[in-house]
């Protein structure tokens, strides 16, 4: 669509979910009541690996209000097991520890009882009886020939070891003046939503339809549901008008939905479970990536970086969950805004006896920004070149876009050097070096961190055929469906659960714009998964793009049909027209109004061309721009856009307390066409919080045995009003050619570069006493403990 | 056991569970599902309530313990207009700056705001950032929620009439 100035689009339009919200009227899972329903409790094993030899649940059932108790092997003999996407058949997991137990906190058994309460009386009563086994927690002891392994069957714990090599890495590491290497590690943390997963279940018998209400951000949900429980998808009916209270990518509780559903369709009950805060750290399946990163970069004197040799190992946790496949997503940015020609990348996922992963924010590209970025901060040092200077050097020019990276993405569009410049007319870098060289000066360790990094976004699958050849995923389409009624007012349907992404606005805002009616008019719906067209949920930063775009081409179809009925009553022919606000004008002065329109197409069928259908309603399912090619030679293209964030940090700390303060905080950030500002800017900030989550606090830290020792939000810790620094976004907008407005995703911005920003600022802090981290966390613990023992 | 409990200015008679927390009480007995469960232990802040003028959490308190207190939830900040679907200033003024995103933490934190203003009208975004630091929300990183509270106060105080 080719119009600058737009109606709604871009405007500060008040987005139409908040008033629900502040309120408290949302419609969260853990508000949704149904008639006689029963609640859930688990059983958890404390060990990291156990084979499980009896469990007495006999007192368990004795008390009063308890109704069942259900087990492992019960379930693995009426349900198939998890999918996971790759091609480990022996690696099966199911809601249930079947057997063994392979990381400290699985569930055993599920008790249901008429209260919560009630079922966490009966856990207590229930004897569980294990031999203990032995273990691994290290990804690279993981790998070692005399590892335990956790899926014996299955007959190593590697679930999947790729090797790529994308250009000529040979000659380019020859051809280089230097190289240097270096490991950095990523820790385990995760998006940890302050709603807890949750899920209603409830099987109806006389319909043979089973309800499911769930805190859901997940693809293809239902029909995971209905091939776990041999059910057709078509008898799975998840609510899509359920509120997720947060999910930034984890809110997959597959596991509990299976379970739920499973006991309901047993009991013929509605089934509540709902984790509690130490489940949902411990056991709900939900952490993020848990990353060592071998880097060598091959660069000449001059700082052009030529080529770049990265070996990525994933700790992925006990199965395989979503964490194999966000090696895969980085492939997509693997070289982030740089010219670097050539990439070997190994990536290598391993088991052990940690909790499972799933998808978190940027599915592995922050974790691979953070490596990139690292490095690059590392060869400015090597050759005694300002960091800012080196990555000027080899930043991608906007006149070079589309750019084809080496590992087969095509990027869209870009303006990194104006990104960059606006930051610094707002934030100057000399101003800033001074301002760092003062606090020094006076007794700080001060730094200035810096980040460039992209946001592949789109939501493109094409990592799964990529890294499973046996997948041959080629669409990730999304849809939207209107209708005008006969009152002539619009109602448009998506089809997926939101998690704080303002997709009502989205879409209103945008069928509001081109079809120049009042998006506040425009009632969103959310049908179930039944009455719903295919879509894949809000992953991959990609609803802008993919629902926007679907919501977009429905709205010009209806407005192409408005135009031919009234070509057909105006005797002009459509090119000849003008649409404006609903009303079609002829070049003769005559005109045909929105409740004309209305009229012909809900009750005079013989005022519409011949063969027209009745009615005005249009849907679009749409295929990602771009996509659709299996890869080839190693190679796929993957997302769409690519969108730019620059992060400016200067930090300080006394050298003996360590306790970072965040003096200032610029980012730029270029997402192309911004659909709402206050959203978009929403975004960049929470992620940018985040971001310094993962940097500085946040950790699943496990001791030598197995436990989690960050189980609740007194050692897990997540950043406050306290931790969060006021933040300066600098907006520019680079359109993408690939999208209807020129959008680009947004979802993870902020969070895909803050890491790496905030972890160069303490090392450029710590540069002056040669002391440097080179894994996150950066607790403030270990960092004073590293100035007193260079003290000492 | 049978208690009597004041929740947004009704005084009853329940019949509760002594183990029973207050956040259990409002949301599963009171059926007043604008009170979120976020931690249980008292860190998130999702919970919180008004109880004698002041923000508690409510997964600390029992129920039991609540006899002859006055406790206000979120439904009850703007009482007279909760049916009507109107905003109050500080509601309102969290969906002009949209100071949040999922809405899960929303209902503490505007009450954490309401609090706060109730006892200061002119605070400084630093008062603001320690009023909330109790309330986590995982989100917005805070910077929409202080604007918000800050457009909130100026409103109140008649500082700004737009």
């Amino acid at each position: 669509m080719e119009k600058s100035n737009y109606n709604f689009v871009s405007k500060n339009r008040r987005p139409v979910e908040d008033k629900r919200f502040v309120t408290g009227h949302g419609n969260f899972v853990a508000d949704i009541d149904r008639p006689d329903m029963l609640h859930v409790a688990i059983l958890a094993c404390h060990e990291p690996s156990a084979s499980i030899d009896e469990i007495d649940f006999s007192a368990a059932l004795k008390m009063k209000g308890v109704i069942d108790v259900i087990t492992g092997k019960e379930l693995a003999s009426a349900t198939k097991p998890l999918m996971n996407g790759l091609d480990t058949p022996n690696v099966k997991r199911y809601s249930l520890a079947v057997e063994q137990v392979r990381y400290a906190g699985e569930w055993v058994c599920a008790i249901v009882a008429k209260s919560r309460a009630i079922a966490e009386d009966a856990a207590e009563k229930i004897l569980l009886k294990t031999t203990s086994l032995k273990f691994v927690l290290d990804s690279e002891k993981a790998l070692l020939p005399k590892s335990p392994i956790v899926h014996e069957n299955h007959g190593s714990n590697i679930l999947l070891e790729k090797k790529f090599v994308w250009g000529d890495v040979f000659q380019d590491f020859k051809k280089s003046d230097h190289q240097i290497s270096y490991n950095v590690n990523w820790g385990r943390n995760s998006t940890v939503p302050v709603e807890t997963f949750g899920v209603v279940a409830e099987w109806n018998a006389w319909k043979n339809i089973l309800d499911v209400w769930a805190s859901i951000q997940m693809p293809k949900f239902s029909d995971h549901i209905a091939f776990v429980l041999g059910l057709r998808a078509n008898q799975v009916r998840v609510h899509y008008d359920v509120d997720v209270g947060g999910s930034y990518g984890v809110k997959r509780g597959i596991k509990h939905t299976i379970l739920a559903s499973y006991i309901s369709r047993k009991l013929h009950r509605p089934i509540r479970l709902i984790e509690d805060r130490l489940e949902n750290m411990r056991s709900g399946d939900a952490h993020g990536p848990e990353r060592k990163f071998d880097v060598t970069m091959a660069f000449d004197s001059d700082g052009i970086i030529h080529s770049m040799k990265m070996r990525a190992l994933d700790n992925a946790g006990a199965y395989a969950g979503r964490a194999p496949f966000q090696l895969g997503k980085p492939i997509g940015a693997i070289v982030g805004p740089y010219t670097i020609s050539s990439v070997e990348y190994l990536a290598l996922s391993v088991t052990t006896n940690k909790a499972v992963q799933e998808a978190v924010r940027g599915f592995g590209q922050a974790p691979t920004n953070y490596a990139l970025e690292t490095g690059i901060d590392r060869i400015a040092n090597f050759l005694k070149m300002d960091r800012m200077e080196l990555r000027q050097k080899n930043l991608i020019k906007s006149n070079q876009f589309p750019y084809i990276i080496p590992s087969g993405s095509e990027y869209d569009s870009g303006d990194y050097q104006t990104v960059i410049k606006k930051v610094f007319a707002s934030k100057n870098y000399k101003e800033l070096i001074k301002e760092r060289d003062l606090l020094r000066k006076n007794g700080l360790m001060a730094g200035i961190g810096i980040a460039s990094c992209l946001e592949p976004s789109g939501g493109n699958s094409s990592f799964e055929p990529l890294l499973n050849s046996k997948n041959k995923t080629t669409t990730w389409m999304e849809s939207c469906q209107l209708n005008i009624d006969a009152s002539g007012t619009v109602t448009a349907r998506i089809h997926t659960t939101s998690s704080g992404q303002g997709h009502e606005t989205l879409v209103s805002t945008i069928v509001g714009e081109i079809l120049e009616i009042d998006p506040d008019e425009i009632c969103i719906a959310r049908p179930n998964s039944i009455e719903s067209l295919p879509g894949n949920s809000p992953v991959g930063s990609r609803m802008a793009i993919m629902l926007g775009g679907a919501a977009g081409k429905a709205s010009k179809k209806l407005k192409e049909k408005i135009i031919i009925i009234a070509a057909h009553k105006l005797g002009f022919k459509k090119s000849e027209l003008i649409y404006q606000k609903g009303s079609v004008f002829a070049p003769d002065g005559s005109s045909m109004s929105w409740d004309e329109i209305i009229e012909f197409s809900h009750r005079r069928i013989d005022q519409l061309p011949d063969g027209m259908d009745p009615g005005l309603a249009s849907f679009d399912i749409m295929q990602v721009p771009t996509g659709g090619n299996l890869p080839k030679d190693d190679k796929v293209h993957m997302y769409p856009c690519y969108s730019f964030e620059f992060h400016l940090v200067l930090l300080s700390f006394d050298p003996i307390i360590c306790k970072p303060n965040i003096r200032s905080y610029t980012v730029g950030h270029d997402c192309g066409t911004v659909i709402n500002p206050s959203i978009v800017s929403g975004m960049t900030y929470g992620g940018i919080a985040h971001g310094i989550g993962a940097a500085l606090l946040e950790e699943f830290a496990y001791d030598d045995n197995g436990q989690l020792m960050t189980q609740s939000f007194l050692d897990y810790l997540i950043p406050s009003s306290h931790e969060v620094p006021e933040i300066k976004i600098i907006k520019h907008s680079t359109p993408s050619p690939h999208t209807f407005f020129g959008q680009k995703g947004s979802g993870e911005s902020g969070y895909l570069g803050a890491p790496a920003a905030i972890s160069s600022a303490i090392n450029d802090a710590l540069s002056p006493i040669n002391i440097s981290f080179l894994s996150l966390p950066i607790r403030m613990s270990l960092v004073s403990d590293a100035i007193a023992n260079q003290n000492e | 056991m049978k208690i009597e409990l004041n929740i947004n200015n009704s005084i009853k008679v329940y019949d509760v569970e002594p183990r029973l927390t207050l956040l259990d009480f409002i949301r599963d007995e009171m059926k007043l599902k604008g009170t979120h469960a976020g931690c249980e232990h008292g860190v998130c802040g999702a919970c919180t309530i008004i109880l004698n003028g002041e923000a508690v959490r409510s997964c600390m308190v029992l129920a039991v313990q609540a006899v002859g207190d006055e406790i206000i939830t979120i439904e009850g900040i703007n009482a007279k207009e909760e049916r009507t679907g109107e905003l109050n200033v500080l509601q309102d003024a969290f969906c002009e700056a949209h100071g949040m995103q999922c809405g899960y933490c929303t209902p503490g934190m505007v009450i954490s705001a309401e609090v706060l203003l109730s006892k200061n009208s002119n605070p400084t975004r630093e008062e603001v950032r320690e009023a909330i630091s109790g309330n986590i929300c995982r989100c917005t990183g805070y910077v929409q929620i202080v604007d918000a509270i800050m457009l909130a106060a100026e409103r109140l105080s008649g500082r700004n009439r737009k």
